[in-house]
């Protein structure tokens, strides 16, 4: 039974959206209880607390799901709001905060995927239009530290971890994001060197290992 | 407290069939507040509409002075945070995460499902029609059980960012019905659904946002036949069904 601070994360170790939440309890100086899902043979924990989407991220609040990574990420901003904010406090930022965040979950993942599933033609179209996101999110950044200004905030926490990703994505297409996307990498290493980053981003490695599971397991050569 | 437009420097760049767009009126009259409405031709969109929002170039579009918000939902909560009085969302941090959850998920899934019905025909259109009972079902089961249970509205007594959202939108259902001789909605399946749509609509500020419903059903009815016979040519849809079918779109974990 859970008790009323008890925090508990039900997530999957590769997922980025997982990863936002965790780096966002981490900036919090949160303590939780991380639980390791199978997502191939679902809990019924996990089940009956996302009974609409039954994915991860998951965060239990004194029993309580919260469901959709940003949605989360939002609500430990407010409920830890004594700690430093990763949204800004003045309303015309936060629209823009939440413009770019959702930018990146509408586009980042599903363009990330094609790469490595599709070939050919289908593939460099797909390509085309990773740069064509990357050039977009390379512009708001422009040249601050972080896309907040000089505070990591919520859009760094929305994209970061993707960064982990890049050498999957590199490897799978054939080509360098440094090449197309200076900016966006050397934001990335900034970002790692945060505690709350490098600390949950997987290896580049193990992510390209995993894509080449998923490849396996749908039949991509 | 009516606030006026000019002074406010509100501008919205809009479409008058768009529940998106409609969203964006109604919480504007909730808060009182004027703004200057600019219709756009979703086949023939204006520069100003593409140099306000470069990256998605749909309505709505919502200025304020210098700056331009894109989006319903974060166009709603930049509304709410920057007039506070009568507030959309609600206090308590559990509770606006409930509320952010279900304003996404009606987006994310009713909306797109709901879009597919009217796109569709024949095995895929059955098929669509079944989610979206799916969908209602899970809607009707928070007005049950959930969070919301026993309140008038969403927001409680007075309606709050996921009546905008979900009432915004769902007259597409009675719509839809007609013009697509679909079975979507009746009291019986979704009856907690059904009183709260009622009551929504009848709120005074929710009449004058929403168009009249022979206007709704003939502007449905020129689309449907036109997508149908461009998908029996083998063509893209018009921008014009993308108001219907879904100006922002969701996305999953």
């Amino acid at each position: 039974m859970a008790q009323e601070n008890d925090i508990e994360l039900l997530d999957f170790w590769v997922s980025p959206f997982g990863q936002r939440v965790r780096i966002a309890l981490a900036e919090k100086g949160v303590d939780y209880e991380y639980k390791e899902q199978d997502l191939m043979n679902k809990s019924e924990f996990l089940l009956k607390s996302n009974p609409v989407y039954k994915q991860i991220p998951v965060l239990l609040h004194g029993g309580k799901p919260i469901c959709q990574s940003l949605i989360i990420v939002e609500y430990i901003d407010e409920v830890w709001s004594d700690k430093p904010p990763l949204l800004p406090a003045e309303p015309y930022a936060r629209a823009n905060a939440r413009f770019w965040a959702d930018f990146t979950d509408k586009k980042v993942y599903e363009c990330g995927t094609k790469l490595w599933k599709l070939k050919g033609e289908e593939q460099a179209a797909a390509k085309k239009e990773f740069i064509e996101i990357f050039k977009f999110l390379e512009g708001e950044l422009g040249d601050k530290t972080f896309f907040g200004g000089e505070t990591f905030g919520f859009i760094d926490v929305a994209l970061v971890p993707f960064v982990a990703w890049f050498y999957a994505y590199e490897t799978c297409a054939k080509f360098s994001i440094e090449e197309v996307c200076p900016k966006i990498v050397a934001w990335g290493k900034r970002c790692m060197e945060r505690e709350s980053v490098s600390k949950t981003l997987s290896d580049p490695d193990k992510v390209y290992e995993f894509v080449l599971f998923l490849k396996k397991r749908f039949g991509v050569e | 407290m009516a606030s006026d437009g000019l002074l406010n420097g509100l501008k919205l760049y809009g479409s008058w069939a768009s529940p998106y767009t409609h969203r964006v009126q109604l919480a504007l009259k909730l808060k009182g507040l004027e703004f200057e409405y600019i219709e756009e031709d979703l086949t023939n969109k204006s520069t100003s509409l593409l140099l306000h929002n470069p990256i998605y170039k749909k309505v709505p579009v919502l200025l304020h002075g210098d700056h331009s918000i894109v989006e319903s939902v974060i166009i709603l909560q930049y509304i709410d945070e920057t007039w506070t009085d009568n507030s959309l969302l609600p206090s308590d941090p559990y509770e606006r995460a409930l509320v952010r959850f279900w304003c996404y998920f009606i987006d994310d899934k009713l909306g797109t499902t709901l879009g597919t019905v009217f796109k569709s025909a024949g095995e895929e259109q059955k098929k669509a029609v079944s989610e979206v009972h799916e969908n209602l079902k899970l809607v009707e089961g928070e007005l049950q059980e959930g969070v919301f249970k026993g309140r008038r509205f969403f927001g409680g007594e007075k309606i709050g960012l996921l009546d905008i959202v979900l009432g915004c939108g769902s007259y597409w259902l009675s719509v839809f019905e007609k013009v697509a001789d679909v079975k979507l909605i009746d009291s019986e399946m979704f009856p907690l659904f059904c009183s709260w749509l009622k009551d929504f609509e009848e709120q005074p500020e929710v009449k004058e946002i929403i168009p009249a419903i022979d206007k709704l059903l003939e502007y449905a009815h020129g689309v449907r036949q036109l997508m149908l016979s461009l998908s029996s040519t083998a063509g893209d849809p018009t921008t014009t069904t993308t108001t219907i079918t879904g100006d922002d779109q969701g996305s999953k974990d």
